[in-house]
């Protein structure tokens, strides 16, 4: 089954002060996809979430989405316009706001301040953000203030401001940090449930976790690719083992 | 008596000679009855004034050492001749001690007041003394003096004076005076009405390659030149502004550096505790107005009690500054600082009322006007340097502040403290987990750039009002500086404040020194855009407020 | 449709009772009586509101923004200049020099015509317009340099600082044509009233209330809506907001130029009631000064801006009459208070943080309506 492409990384380098970051790093991911991301620290899983989110510009390589829309070109807000999403490993919400506003927030919709100013809530919107509300089980929670949320609860609140984005793909980084077990799972079930729509690129270092999402494997060690494909696969290459005692 | 000084007396001596040479050519004229080449000292004692004129005249250029002081008591009624005619005609100079020979100068016993009488002057005595004093200088056995005659010849150039300058080269030993006197020569003769074009030719060059203001005016007050040598003229006042051109910018550029010294002082302080600490302190300018406060009682203390060490009292100064000012810095840490540690811009705002209170305590203690802080005779002065003009005070600034900048890396690289602070800096909460003590080192660090700011104050004692406001007119551009060079290297401090120091003072003249300012400021906002953090901003994962 | 809350309420209540009653007080009391507020009250009072609108610009920048301006009276002066040229036209011939159309100054400075930029000052229309596009144009090209190169927190601050110092440089040069060290001064009239009687003074304090209480809706209506909560989300973490596709630069854009037209506004009302405007305006001390009343009223309030900025001007007055020698003292006393014991001034003190944000009345219902339509969806 071969779906077009939505990801394109090819022969991306990045280096910091003459520490090579990234060292032609090449991955594709289809439309519809999950892809976890796994690799020890330091090699680079962060740093290519940077280049995809235009955080960083890398010094050589190709990074296209879609079709031919180039990423190096592009800054966060544009790229994010685009419809990449991106959750950070700490949950950063907006904290004086509330659970509500931080959904209203992040709303797909117009970026514009003058927009802002005029700005009247709709019923559409309001339903919307009901619904991701649900889905992350904060309903209840919907007035109080993001900073008083507990780390798991915050952890999915940035999860549903992630889907209020609306986001074509949808990056990931370690979303299951300091969560309780049943909360992983939970967290596992609940990225299955967007892939149905939308396509992930999860990274994380809990095997089981990893195990559970059911998706392809993407090894990353020193800035490149070190091996690719389904967890056994992966778990058995004698590289990955050398490189990375994986649970 | 040597030639020399401003307004009508630069005029003496050139004037002198001319009535010297006007008084020789005339005698030499009326050299029909008088005894050419007899011995002037036996003119001097002739009861005939022109014959006592011409002797003086003669004695002037004949290069004797006892000219001068023969002259010299001629003039205030000190010599003596013979009452009546002998034929060694004595001559005697009453000094202090007693008499001397006028011709050798060997003590001789009192003469009988009936035997002598005194030396009386007429008016055409009095001319020929005057013009025999200037062209004494020329044949004075000390160089500077006989520099000093020629030089004032060529700024005064007259005519009438060739026939003196032609006269002392042809005796001239000494190839710089005689340089001196080749260039008085040319500018004589360019004033004269006689010599060949050739030679008038000659003569600009020799004038043009002195390029400075003098010769500038003299070049420019030449009239009635053949063509050729107005054209030469011409050229030769374009090439010499080119020259003072250049020398002006040199100059700007020398005051530049000093500013950016001065600059460097108050702002080093600066970027030291914004770099470790990430606050800017309001009440910096305070610190460097109350080193200058300190330095100001110290001269007073030491006036009061060891008035012999008056010109070293800076010595002094500057380590009390430092004390005074890095003590103050401590304590504001203490006190206050720590209490708004990780919020910045609260701490701007708690220092600039901290500023408000040191301004207002000094101000009521020491009262609201300047206060008069001496500078020690080693600092005044000035220094030639081909055009330039260099005032030793700012020179000594340049050094100090290059002194300070020397220690304060020193201490920052090898010291304890500053590998402590080198830590804190780059990772604050790595050095603490290794054991840096970092409150401590954050009241050190404080107390280090308030004891810099200190000693900053010292400087600008030298060259400053020092008023309670001495520190707002600072403060502005040390935060420049900070922003310009970044904080996470010393270099970038130097370059920022030589930058604004230089750029300032080479805009001042073209646009004045408001209009520089705020080109200066806007540039500064400009570049922002590229560098937000700096020239040398702190690298890595940096806390950021 | 500005739902007004009980802060909004009160906020208004006092500023226009309290300026209604003045007014009654000067022009329907005797001069002897006990109650009677002499002119030179009003005007001062007027002055104070003038100051509360620029504290009111800060907090919009400062409080909401996160934005530390430290030059803020650089736009209030520049209202004021404004208006002070237009206040000087308005003397046609009656200066000391008699010059229908040159100002005393132009003509001691022996200059011959009006500078180009005079032009059009002498209509009111004109030079209204003039007190919020000047700072607004300011503003803008400021803040397009500086937000769009990402310079923040005290590198930002020192820039604005820059900035109005830079200003009270150009302004005290003859050259520049607004009269120098001296500024602009013997005002004669406003739009045919004159200026020094009590019904001006009491006029214009008026005015300058209604024009507070515009401002204050308006800062509300801002903080209130999308904007408002992105600016919250700027302020708290910026690049956050960007993964997120938001523009901060241009969020933080509009909000400095919608300030400083504001405090432009306010320096316009100002120099008709103290009669004088010059470069010590933009003194940095001055809006050092205002960003304090601001921190002691209570910053991100709105309502604590306008508090702060009468309560410590207040102060000023009483104690630079008073104890002048110790103004200094208690001001930088002040600044070190507020920031170390009293972070968020005082309507901090009295406002609970809440941490419920529940707004109140009709937005409530239709929010249950929404849940429950949605909840009823799911559950099937």
């Amino acid at each position: 089954m071969s779906q077009p492409t939505l990801l394109y990384l090819d022969g991306i380098t990045v280096s910091f002060d003459g520490f090579k970051a990234l060292k032609g790093l090449s991955l594709v991911l289809e439309e519809g996809e999950m892809r976890a991301v796994i690799g020890p620290n330091g090699a680079g899983k962060t740093t290519m979430m940077d280049v995809i989110t235009g955080k960083t510009k890398p010094d050589s390589g190709r990074a296209v989405f879609g079709v031919d829309t180039d990423l190096t070109r592009l800054d966060e807000p544009a790229i994010a316009r685009l419809g990449i999403g991106r959750k950070f490993q700490q949950p950063t919400v907006f904290e004086p706001l509330s659970v509500r506003d931080n959904l209203l927030l992040a709303l797909a919709g117009d970026r514009s301040p003058r927009f802002a100013l005029a700005a009247r809530e709709t019923p559409v919107e309001r339903g919307r953000i009901e619904e991701i509300l649900l889905t992350i089980r904060l309903a209840p929670e919907r007035y109080r203030r993001a900073g008083e949320l507990s780390h798991g609860q915050k952890q999915w609140l940035e999860i549903g401001m992630l889907l209020a984005q609306e986001p074509k793909l949808l990056l990931v980084d370690e979303p299951a940090a300091g969560m309780t077990d049943a909360e992983t799972a939970d967290t596992a079930e609940l990225l299955r449930e967007i892939n149905r729509s939308r396509s992930l690129v999860v990274v994380e270092h809990d095997m089981a976790f990893v195990r559970s999402l059911a998706a392809r494997v993407t090894v990353l060690h020193e800035g490149a690719v070190l091996a690719e494909g389904s967890i056994d696969h992966v778990q058995n290459d004698p590289r990955v083992i050398e490189v990375y005692l994986g649970r | 008596m040597p030639g020399g000084g401003t307004g009508w007396r630069r005029w003496r001596l050139p004037l002198r000679a001319v009535m010297l040479g006007a008084v020789l050519s005339l005698m030499l004229a009326m050299s029909g009855p008088a005894r050419a080449g007899s011995d002037p000292f036996s003119d001097m004692a002739s009861t005939n004034f022109d014959m006592v004129a011409r002797g003086v005249s003669a004695l002037a250029v004949s290069g004797s050492p006892r000219a001068a002081p023969v002259i010299d008591a001629l003039r205030d009624s000190r010599l003596f001749a013979w009452r009546w005619p002998r034929p060694d005609s004595p001559l005697y100079i009453r000094t202090a001690k007693g008499f001397v020979d006028a011709r050798t100068g060997a003590p001789v016993a009192a003469p009988p007041p009936v035997n002598v009488r005194l030396v009386i002057v007429n008016d055409s005595v009095r001319s020929a003394i005057a013009a025999a004093e200037g062209a004494l200088d020329l044949t004075s056995p000390k160089k500077k003096v006989r520099l000093d005659a020629a030089e004032e010849l060529y700024q005064s150039a007259e005519a009438g004076a060739l026939p003196l300058i032609e006269q002392a080269l042809a005796r001239e030993r000494d190839p710089a005076v005689a340089g001196m006197l080749r260039e008085a020569h040319a500018a004589a003769l360019l004033k004269s009405s006689s010599g060949s074009v050739s030679a008038r030719l000659a003569a600009v060059h020799q004038v043009a390659a002195r390029a400075d203001l003098s010769t500038r005016s003299l070049l420019e007050s030449l009239q009635g030149q053949p063509p050729p040598v107005a054209a030469a003229i011409q050229e030769a006042i374009r090439e010499i502004d080119r020259r003072l051109q250049l020398w002006g910018v040199l100059e700007n550029v020398y005051y530049g550096i000093s500013l950016g010294a001065v600059l460097l002082l108050a702002a080093a302080g600066l970027a030291i505790t914004f770099g470790v600490m990430g606050v800017i302190n309001m009440a910096h300018g305070e610190m460097v107005m109350i080193g200058a406060y300190t330095t100001f009682v110290v001269q007073q203390l030491i006036a009061a009690s060891a008035p012999a060490l008056t010109d070293l009292g800076l010595l002094f100064a500057v380590p009390a500054a430092f004390l005074v000012a890095g003590m103050l810095g401590v304590v504001i840490e203490r006190t206050l600082i720590r209490f708004l540690y990780g919020r910045p811009l609260e701490t701007l705002l708690a220092t600039w009322g901290l500023s408000l209170i040191l301004q207002q305590a000094v101000r009521s203690i020491f009262g609201p006007t300047n206060q008069d802080v001496s500078s020690p005779p080693w600092m005044s002065g000035a220094v030639s340097l081909g055009g330039l003009t260099l005032t030793v005070n700012r020179l000594w600034i340049i050094v100090f502040a290059a002194l300070v900048l020397g220690a304060l890396m020193g201490v920052l690289r090898w010291g304890g403290l500053g590998r402590s602070i080198r830590a804190v800096m780059q990772n604050r909460r790595m050095a603490a987990v290794m054991g840096i003590r970092t409150p401590l080192i954050d009241a050190l660090t404080f107390g280090l750039g308030s004891g810099i700011a200190g000693i900053a104050g010292v400087a600008l004692s030298q060259i400053d009002n020092v008023s309670p406001n001495l520190g707002q007119n600072y403060i502005i551009d040390s935060f420049m500086v900070v922003v310009l060079g970044g904080v996470g290297n010393l270099w970038g401090t130097v370059f920022g404040a030589m930058s604004l120091g230089v750029v300032d003072k080479l805009v001042e003249p073209f646009a004045g020194a408001v209009l520089g300012k705020i080109l200066v400021l806007v540039l500064l906002i400009l570049f922002i855009q590229r560098r937000p953090r700096g020239l040398f901003p702190l690298k890595g994962r940096v806390v950021e407020a | 449709m500005i739902y007004p809350d009980r802060a909004t309420t009160v906020t208004l209540g006092c500023v226009l009772g309290g300026a209604a009653i003045l007014a009654v007080l000067n022009q329907l009391t005797p001069a002897a009586s006990a109650v009677h507020v002499p002119g030179f009250a009003v005007s001062l009072v007027g002055k104070y509101l003038c100051y509360a609108i620029l504290a009111l610009a800060i907090d919009l920048v400062w409080g909401y923004a996160g934005i530390l301006t430290l030059g803020h009276a650089a736009f209030f002066a520049l209202g004021g200049y404004a208006m002070g040229m237009y206040l000087m036209r308005e003397i046609g011939a009656r200066g000391v020099y008699g010059n229908p159309t040159l100002p005393d100054f132009m003509v001691f400075l022996g200059w011959k015509h009006l500078p180009w930029y005079w032009h059009g000052f002498s209509h009111f229309g004109f030079a209204l317009t003039m007190v919020v596009l000047v700072p607004g144009v300011l503003a803008a090209v400021f803040g397009w340099f500086a937000f769009r190169s990402r310079v923040s927190g005290v590198y930002l601050s020192i820039i604005t600082q820059a900035l109005t110092y830079a200003l009270m440089l150009a302004f005290f040069r003859n050259e520049m044509g607004f009269g120098g060290n001296n500024g602009m001064t013997d005002f004669k009239d406003i739009l045919g009233v004159p200026l020094g009687r009590d019904s001006a003074s009491v006029g214009l304090m008026l005015v300058t209330a209604v024009v507070l209480s515009a401002a204050f809706l308006l800062a509300r209506a801002i903080t209130g809506s999308r904007f408002g909560k992105v600016l919250v989300a700027v302020r708290d973490a910026e690049a956050r907001t960007r993964f997120l596709g938001y523009r901060p630069e241009s969020y933080k854009l509009t909000v400095w130029v919608i300030s400083a037209m504001l405090a432009g506004l306010g320096g316009a009302l100002y120099v008709p009631q103290v009669g004088i405007i010059n470069p010590s305006e933009f003194a940095p001390a001055n809006s050092i000064e205002a960003v304090i009343w601001v921190a002691v009223g209570g910053r991100g309030t709105l309502a604590g801006a306008i508090l702060g900025a009468v309560l410590v001007n207040l102060g000023k007055t009483w104690l630079t009459s008073a104890l002048p020698e110790i103004w200094l003292f208690a001001m930088g006393g002040l600044f070190i208070l507020v920031t170390v014991f009293l972070p968020h001034g005082i309507l901090g003190l009295f406002a609970a943080r809440r941490s419920s944000t529940a707004p109140e009345r009709e937005s409530a219902a239709a929010e249950s309506a929404a849940a429950e339509t949605v909840a009823r969806e799911v559950t099937g």
